[in-house]
């Protein structure tokens, strides 16, 4: 069984298609990843297996589950969860009352008009455990607006995270971190157990080599190349696409 | 602190009609009662839910017409307020699943066209409305045996009536809805992703909105014992929305505050000024140009820029405000 | 019969009248992506100004080419001194205009007081001419004219002046325009300006027709609105035909309906608006 499954996915904006014809099979447990030029549809295929674009043609399946049809607010409830290319979070806030969004989404309590939020132990002692996971909670109530560019690249996996998913889905986490920090989050990424299945996006091959177990290449909305990191990298069309034609 | 603050603000408001002597300042401070009870309502949707509404003088002027309509079709006041409520939950509800479609700009246009449609229904379909003319009802109510026809009175009642809704409203806040409902302000498509049903938080919204402006309608028609196609003018909506951006978005007694101001000035200036609505229109341009975040936080936040400036060594304590409860941009996704 | 050919007749005529406005409208729409709420205030202020530079001597055509003037001339201001504060922030400009509409309508009424003052036809357009034996009133069949005319010189500005090509570049692409180098914010003040100018001109033509009173600009702004709407933003062509249609609805619906007179206008306006809205402001919600 796979844990994230898609077939024949195809997406077209007017003339342009953006998603060709795309196959992905994610096994459970798997560390896989899709890169690719820019343009090449990595984050238009994330956004159509989170139900946010819907397809033209093809399937998403979830653990066996067809979920093409299922709106995607309900797909959080099926355990997939994501973070976003540009950060996208709550200003505004707190940390803690970031993540507590994260973990309300789940919970029936989100529809409650009269009981007190910041009454709920349950609810706020998850949300500091899951700032723990990454390091962070020592800042929870510390306003968003205040904590640096590498502390909400966290607090974006953290958000994801919170929703404790099957299948995690990690657009670009890498994406203008510093070497240190970049340490910090590959440490949290190998500490996340093998109950959840992780894709990632990523354009930083040093770091996202070292994660991956599989590998998709993307261009122009196809996939051109896959197989493990090994056969990936020794693959001629994947040096053609990185070093030009 | 605040607790004492609160304590003692509301023995002021409870003793008014006794401190401030005359009727007319009485009856002053019922009107701004009422409209902040509208204005609280109101900021649901715009403070909260991030949605601007130029329609909302429709479901206002729903609840004031189905009251006074039920009342003068013989109908007892107990009636009237709970046929009056039900109506304009219904048109809420309608208002809300038309300009849901849209977001942003195309929300605000749709609560126009909205809001106009009930505006000309009132003003043109004369047989049910008379028309400009408008309708009267020739009673106020008298629950439990007490009169609301003097001006104190009247006060009390709507006093209660504002601190039902602000209580209500404040819970509604501090609740999980509440913060989800802010959640969708800010980030909608995150919400969506996190596995929040983005549409339903805001339909439910509105209705909880458009209740209080029936509320707000019904204390109207009881304060005026009369209503006319002026009070669901283009105007209307427009006065309100500017009592919700004076007063300030992001708080509780925002609206409360604005509701005061633009009342105030409108009776107090009238004396003075002839015209009104030119004095409300450079409010409304000058607060939206330069204080969008309120008179309120805006006058705060020019009051901290002054100290820091009297005081060079002393570096501000406190951030400014966040400036953004315009939505400026689409609203939604 | 006779009534309904008479009501054809003259909702030709305000389809006529209704295009200088709404031309205006339209173009500022399609560029700036605002309703200008304070458009029927423009048209209003035209009519006034034209009142009072008759009143001064000025013959009917002269106070209308200055009229037209001076209110593009305030339009440019308000551009540059207020819309110009809210880049991109189009629900705040949209709430300016509003706000401006309502000192424009309060200061007309100060100054020139609450009666209706109607302007005289021009002379040598005063009486009815004869077509296939019916008749009909001279000066509408000028208006048309008019509007024809202003429709044909408007479609030349955009299709064939490098001024028309920008402002059909930002209605198209704002950004991209922005990126090939074109100014767009002088382009706006420009477009803001003659849609100001083109709703003042309106509203001197008009005044033979409607007169002038307070409350014009309440009448007017909701009709530019709809006939934008159905026509489309940002399209000289969606304008003039949807002026005519809203010109035969507006005057068949208060003749036939006119307890719903209002709600046939809007409710146009609010069905394009509830099934397209990504059309005219955007993506629809979630």
């Amino acid at each position: 069984m796979t844990a994230l499954e898609v077939q024949g996915l195809d997406k077209s904006f007017g003339g342009l298609r953006v998603t060709a014809a795309v196959d992905l099979a994610v096994a459970p447990g798997e560390r896989h990843l899709i890169i690719g030029p820019n343009g090449a549809g990595k984050t238009t295929l994330f956004n159509l297996i989170t139900g946010e674009l819907k397809p033209d043609r093809g399937s998403v399946r979830l653990f066996e589950r067809d979920i093409t049809r299922v709106p995607s607010r309900r797909r959080a409830h099926l355990g997939l969860a994501r973070t976003y290319q540009i950060i996208t979070l709550f200003p505004g806030e707190t940390l803690m009352h970031n993540i507590v969004l994260s973990l309300l989404g789940l919970s029936r309590l989100r529809w409650s008009p009269v009981l007190r939020l910041d009454h709920q132990t349950a609810l706020l002692d998850g949300a500091r455990a899951a700032l723990a996971r990454v390091g962070l909670d020592h800042l929870a109530d510390r306003p968003l607006a205040q904590t640096a560019y590498g502390e909400r690249r966290r607090i974006e996996i953290a958000m994801a995270l919170a929703q404790n998913p099957k299948v995690l889905l990690l657009d670009e986490p890498f994406a203008g971190l510093s070497i240190d920090e970049r340490r910090d989050v590959q440490q949290l990424l190998a500490a996340i157990p093998r109950d959840v299945t992780i894709v990632m996006i990523e354009h930083d091959m040093d770091v996202a080599l070292d994660f991956a177990e599989r590998i998709t290449v993307l261009h122009f909305g196809e996939v051109v190349v896959e197989g493990t990191r090994a056969e990936v990298v020794a693959h001629p069309r994947t040096r053609e696409i990185y070093l030009g034609e | 602190m605040r607790r004492l603050a609160l304590a003692f603000g509301l023995l002021v408001l409870a003793t008014l009609p006794f401190w401030v002597g005359n009727s007319y300042y009485t009856n002053i401070a019922s009107q701004i009662l009422l409209y902040a009870v509208f204005a609280l309502g109101l900021n649901v949707l715009v403070g909260y839910a991030g949605l601007v509404s130029l329609g909302h003088a429709g479901l206002f002027g729903i609840a004031a017409y189905t009251g006074a309509l039920l009342i003068n079709s013989g109908a007892g006041h107990l009636l009237a307020i709970l046929g009056a409520l039900g109506v304009t939950l219904l048109a809420a509800a309608a208002f809300a699943m038309l300009s849901l479609r849209g977001t942003g700009l195309g929300f605000v246009m749709i609560t126009v066209a909205l809001g106009q449609i009930v505006w000309g229904v009132a003003y043109r379909w004369i047989s049910i409305t008379n028309g400009d003319n408008g309708v009267s009802i020739a009673t106020r109510p008298a629950p439990f045996g007490l009169t609301l026809a003097t001006a104190p009175g009247f006060y009390w009642a709507s006093l209660v009536v504002f601190l039902v809704s602000l209580g209500a409203i404040a819970v509604f806040a501090a609740s999980p809805f509440g913060i989800s409902l802010r959640g969708t302000r800010d980030q909608p498509r995150r919400m969506n992703a996190l596995g929040y049903h983005v549409w339903m938080i805001r339909f439910l919204a509105f209705l909880f909105s458009g209740l209080w402006s029936g509320v707000a309608g019904m204390l109207f028609l009881y304060y005026n014992q009369f209503v006319s196609p002026q009070s669901v003018a283009l105007t209307s909506s427009a006065e309100v929305l500017l009592m919700v951006i004076a007063g300030g978005t992001g708080t509780l007694l925002g609206p409360f505050a604005g509701a005061a101001l633009v009342v105030i000035m409108k009776n107090v200036a009238s004396a003075y000024i002839e015209r009104w609505n030119f004095v409300l229109g450079a409010i409304f341009v000058a607060i939206v140009i330069f204080m969008p975040e309120g008179l309120v936080p805006g006058s705060l936040r020019f009051w901290r820029w002054t100290l820091t400036r009297l005081r060079p060594r002393r570096p501000a304590a406190v951030a400014a405000p966040v400036r953004a409860p315009l939505p400026n941009r689409e609203g939604g996704a | 019969m006779n009534i309904s050919l008479l009501l054809a007749a003259n909702s030709i005529a305000f389809g006529g009248l209704l295009f200088l406005l709404s031309a205006g409208f339209s173009l500022i729409f399609g560029l700036m992506r605002i309703p200008n709420l304070t458009h029927g205030s423009l048209f209003m202020l035209g009519a006034y100004f034209g009142v009072s530079l008759i009143a001064l001597g000025l013959g009917f055509w002269p106070a209308a080419i200055v009229a037209a003037f001076g209110v593009a001339v305030f339009g440019g201001l308000v551009e540059r001194l207020l819309l110009r504060r809210l880049p991109g922030a189009e629900l705040a400009q949209v709430l300016v205009t509003l706000g401006l509409s309502f000192m424009i309508a309060d200061f007309s009424l100060m100054w020139w007081g609450g009666d209706p003052i109607s302007i005289d036809t021009p002379r040598a357009l005063r009486g009815a001419t004869f077509v296939a034996g019916l008749g009909f009133p001279t000066y509408r069949i000028a208006v048309i004219v008019i509007a024809v005319i202003v429709a044909a010189a408007l479609w030349a500005l955009l299709d064939w002046t490098r001024l028309g090509a920008m402002i059909r570049a930002g209605v198209d692409d704002p950004e991209m325009a922005r990126i090939v180098g074109i100014r767009v914010s002088r382009l706006f003040t420009i477009v803001f300006s003659l849609g100001a100018g083109l709703a003042g001109f309106a509203g001197v033509i008009g005044g033979p027709i409607l007169s002038v009173y307070p409350g014009l600009d309440q009448d007017m702004l909701p009709l530019a609105l709809v006939v934008v709407i159905l026509g489309g933003s940002g399209s000289l062509i969606g304008s003039f035909i949807g002026s005519f249609v809203v010109a035969f609805l507006y005057n068949f619906g208060q003749a036939m309906l006119p307890e719903l007179a209002y709600v046939v206008l809007f409710l146009p306006m609010l069905v394009v608006l509830v099934v397209r809205p990504e059309g005219l402001f955007g993506r629809a919600a979630p």
